[in-house]
Order: structure tokens, then sequence, then C-alpha cells
């Protein structure tokens, strides 16, 4: 049985003048213990896409089950078995840190001793402020008390939306070595994030964008079909060199990319010396390079 | 890089305090006039603190300041009228329209009626929002927002403009075109002071300063830094100062 399977949902809100589709006919599944990645701007529907598995929210069409249970049937049992993760901090401020804890616990027919191995390693970074109250933590402590949170009844689905948004590029790092953790604990994971960097730490990936899922396969693969040579430039004016190489007709799309320009030519066999001759700049360099998740997803948005 | 020499922040031992807590620690460097300078640190290293006493915001504790030619400690009211600023979280309106924003914020900044109505045809056409005048904002793709709240904070011609975390969550495309509005409000001598959390667009600085717990302890070109940390992108020479704090996360 898969954990998670949608199949053409779609949901449309309407305002008073305007109707917005925030999901076109999306459908995917996600494996048994997969970490999953919805990886898409604000805007792109990975919150409604969450909110409807987690049984917040109807969907207008389609269907959705979670651990084999209809997202609209089987509400209830879906609500004992997925832990969320909002994108917004949704815990008590007023309540402390183990307070919130307990509370969590609680509501599940839980103890805090009963499942402690499996938010040991996220909980014992915050143990020591236990008795601080949730609205005093910091970002970093606020995440790692929301995740132990969203885990105290070992949920066998989990729903993050957008956990490293705003975060730091060192805490980021160190939340997904988390996730690979407890993705060995045989939890299945459903992580959205807006940071396309992120995208190679999962097992899967769907690239969404404007409500429609416009890939879904693995990192490497998806990275595999961009099926065509990329090209990074580099010159000591990079802002010339970005005017230079937009303006030659053999040149199909050319941006930035930290550092360096990426460009792809209209011909896959473009001759380099002959666009390299073009171009007047000191300390010009070329090198052909592998396309990241960040370049085919600006490739499949054209 | 054309950068001019002319300062146009100028810092010196900068330190704020909370009760027993140095959050910004002496902090010394210049801004010049035209250039990105981009102001990284992992979460609770300071920045915000130190971004928000260089913008009136924060009484300091003691070190000395020059923003845009007023000292912080003296006419803080000055520097508030001579920068502008952009976050994330909030800058414009959601219930106004688009036209309604721009008006809006002419008037707070003093602009004349006349000056007002360049600006606003100016804008639309630049941002190519000329059909969106009378949209709500509240409907607009985040992408758009953040240009205009962008294009607003710069409606004053101020000569120095912050922008806190300004591409979170938005778009790869939009982010580039964001950036591009940047260059051009450097290009035209405006001095451009951001935060952000992608790594890429360190390396679209003039220079970068990295914080941690409470100090600058790097700052220079990409090119110098990556040569100085031996690293191969302004990614990792942030992981290995970064990974020195330790100051609890905030």
């Amino acid at each position: 049985m898969k954990p998670v399977v949608v199949n053409n949902i779609a949901k449309t809100f309407k305002a008073e003048k305007s109707t917005v589709t925030a999901l076109h006919d999306v459908s995917f599944e996600a494996e048994p213990g997969e970490l999953f990645g919805l990886i898409g701007p604000d805007g792109a529907g990975k919150t409604t896409l969450f909110r409807i598995l987690t049984t917040l929210m109807l969907a207008d069409k389609g269907t959705a089950s979670v651990d084999g249970f209809d997202v609209v049937k089987d509400f209830k049992e879906i609500r004992k078995r997925v832990g969320y993760m909002p994108g917004k901090f949704s815990l008590y401020q007023d309540l402390t840190v183990s307070e919130n804890l307990s509370f969590f616990a609680t509501l599940f027919n839980t103890s805090i001793e009963e499942n402690y191995d499996l938010i040991k390693a996220i909980y014992s970074q915050i143990e020591k402020f236990k008795d601080r109250k949730a609205g005093a933590l910091s970002g970093g402590m606020k995440q790692k008390l929301a995740l132990s949170c969203a885990l105290i009844h070992r949920p066998s689905v989990l729903f993050l939306d957008e956990p490293t948004t705003g975060v730091d590029a060192v805490s980021r790092k160190e939340f997904w070595e988390l996730l690979r953790d407890l993705q060995k604990q045989n939890i299945t994971i459903i992580v959205s994030t807006p940071y396309m960097d992120e995208a190679g730490l999962c097992d899967r990936v769907a690239l969404i964008q404007e409500g429609r899922i416009m890939k879904i396969d693995s990192p490497t693969n998806i990275t595999k079909q961009f099926g065509k040579p990329l090209w990074a430039f580099k010159s000591n004016d990079m802002y010339k060199l970005m005017l230079d190489l937009v303006a030659m007709p053999e040149v199909k799309s050319c941006y930035s990319f930290g550092s360096e320009h990426h460009v792809v030519f209209r011909d896959p066999g473009q001759s380099l010396d002959v666009i390299k001759r073009q171009l007047v700049h000191q300390d010009l360099s070329t090198r052909q390079i592998e396309p990241t998740i960040e370049d085919c997803f600006m490739d499949l948005m054209k | 890089m054309r950068m001019s020499n002319e300062k146009v922040i100028s810092v010196n031992a900068l330190t704020k305090q909370f009760g027993s807590f140095t959050a910004v620690d002496h902090i010394t460097f210049d801004v010049f006039k035209g250039e990105i300078f981009g102001f990284l640190g992992a979460n609770g290293a300071g920045k915000t603190t130190a971004m928000r006493m260089l913008c009136g915001l924060s009484f300091p504790t003691s070190g000395q300041a020059m923003v845009a030619g007023f000292d912080l400690f003296k006419d803080a009211d000055e520097i508030k009228r001579n920068i502008g600023y952009m976050s994330q979280k909030f800058s414009l309106y959601e219930d106004l329209q688009v036209k309604e924003n721009i008006r809006f914020y002419g008037g707070i900044y003093g602009l004349t009626d006349q000056q007002i109505k360049t600006k606003m045809e100016f804008l639309l056409h630049q941002l190519k929002l000329e059909d969106k005048a009378t949209t709500l904002v509240r409907s607009l793709p985040l992408g758009w927002k953040q240009k205009l709240s962008f294009s607003v904070a710069m409606l004053h011609e101020p000569r120095i403009v912050f922008l806190d975390e300004p591409t979170g969550g938005v778009d790869p495309i939009t982010r580039r075109e964001f950036w591009s509005l940047i260059y051009q409000a450097a290009a035209g001598g405006t001095t451009v002071f951001v935060t952000t959390h992608y790594m890429d667009e360190a390396e679209y600085c003039n220079r970068v300063s990295i914080m941690v717990d409470g100090r600058i302890d790097a700052l220079g070109s990409p090119d110098e830094l990556k040569k100085r940390f031996n690293a191969e992108d302004m990614g990792n020479v942030f992981l290995q100062l970064a990974r020195k704090a330790v100051r609890a996360a905030d």
C-alpha cells in the first residue's frame, strides 16, 4: 500500500472578483519510507495540497488517500496517523516547551516517555530550555519543538510544510540531516521547500509551479533529462557579459547563477570558439557543467 | 567593479546590549556609494539588530556610525528620511490597490503631487504593471509584490536601500528579475544593503560581510573570501564561519 496517493486533485479559491486555481489536477504517489519533496515557490499550491492531505480542507475534485484511508471519508483515521508541521508556527506560545510536548502527547493518548526514542535526537537539543515559554524561543528552537510535537505520537506519515523557510544555510543543513535519520524509522516524509538546492536531499521530488506539477522523479533523473549542453561563463565584468550573451542570436537562454552565468545555445552542437571570439572580455572562462534542479526548474517554467 | 570611494555608511565599534547579552559586538565597516553590500549571518548572529540600528530604529549602546551623511546618535530621524527599507514580511498594504500604495508611500516620503504622478507612470511602466494599476496588492503574485515593494522603497530616491531577505520564497526566474532591479539601482548610485539566505545571491554582491555571534568575522568581495577560506563557493565560506558560532541560534 502506498502511504500517500493523490489523484487529479483540484482546488479553486473564490474571492470577490477573482478566482484563483491553487491546484490543477495534481496527481502523485509516495512510496513507503520515502522522503518526498514538493519543490516550488510561494503560491505554487504546496500548502493547499498539504491542507487537503491532512484533512483540513476539502478538494473541489479528485481523490486522495493517506495510509490507505480516504481524506474525506476517513478523516478521523488520518488525523490519528499523520504528523503535520504547518509553515506558520502553530504551537501554544504561552505554554512552556515541555507543556507543549506533553499536551500533544496527551491528545494522542500517549506519553513523552513512550516515544522518546523517536524525538530524542531533536528534543535533546532544546531540552535545556524545557521550562521556557514557546513564544520566547528562537526561530531554530521553535522549529525543533514543532517537529518534536509533530512526531510525539509516532505518525506513519509526516507532513512538513516549508520547515526551512527563513532558516540560515547551516541550520537548514542540520535539519535535513535530522530528516534523513527519521526516515530510517520507517516514517514516510512529505516535505515542501522553496529552496531548489534542497531537492537533491530528497529521494524523489515533484517540481510544482502555479498549481501544476511539472515533473516527478528522483533528483538525478530530473537533471539527466535536461537534455542539452549547459555552459557556465565567467569574466571580470559579469554584468556586461550577461548583456553581451543575451544579445547573441546563438544564445537560447542565459541567466546568472552564483558567480557564473549559465548558458544554453540554440544549437546543441554550437562551437564554443565562435562564441568566445565574439566576446571581448578579460579573464573569460567557460566550462560545460551538469545542470542543477534549479536549472531544470527554470527550463520547465518557460 | 565601478564603485565610488564615497562612504555612505561608516560604522565604528557599534555595539548593542540587551541587559547582559551583547547582540551586536563592536562591528566596524564602511559601505560605499553604489555598492551592493551583502549582510550575511546565521539566525541569531545579530543581523537584524545591526540593521535596525543602521535604519535608526534601535538606539545603539556604544560606538559611532554615520549613515547617509548623518550621525546615528544625533540625527536618527534624518537617517530615516534618507534611506529606503523593504522587509519580506511587511512592505505594502494588501487591501490597497497598486496605485494607492504608490500614492500612499509617496505621501509618507513627502513627495509632491507632481512628483508622485511622474513616479507612478515611470514605475507602472518599468514593472509592466500598467494594466494592474487598480488591482488590489493582495491579488498580485508574490514576485510582483516584491518587485513593487522594492520600487516603493526607492520612491524618494534614497541614498541607501536596506533589503531584508527580499527574495525569500520567490521563484527562480523572478528572483533573478529582482536582482536585475538591484543592479539597476546600484548602477544609478544607490547603495544596496541586502540580507539573504540564498548563497548564490551572496555571489552577486560587490562585498559581503558575515556575522558570527554579534561580530563581523569576515568581510570582502566574494572572490577574496573564497580564496581566503579556500572554498569553491560562498555557501562553503558561510558554513565554515557559521559553524564556529557558540551562541544559540535565534
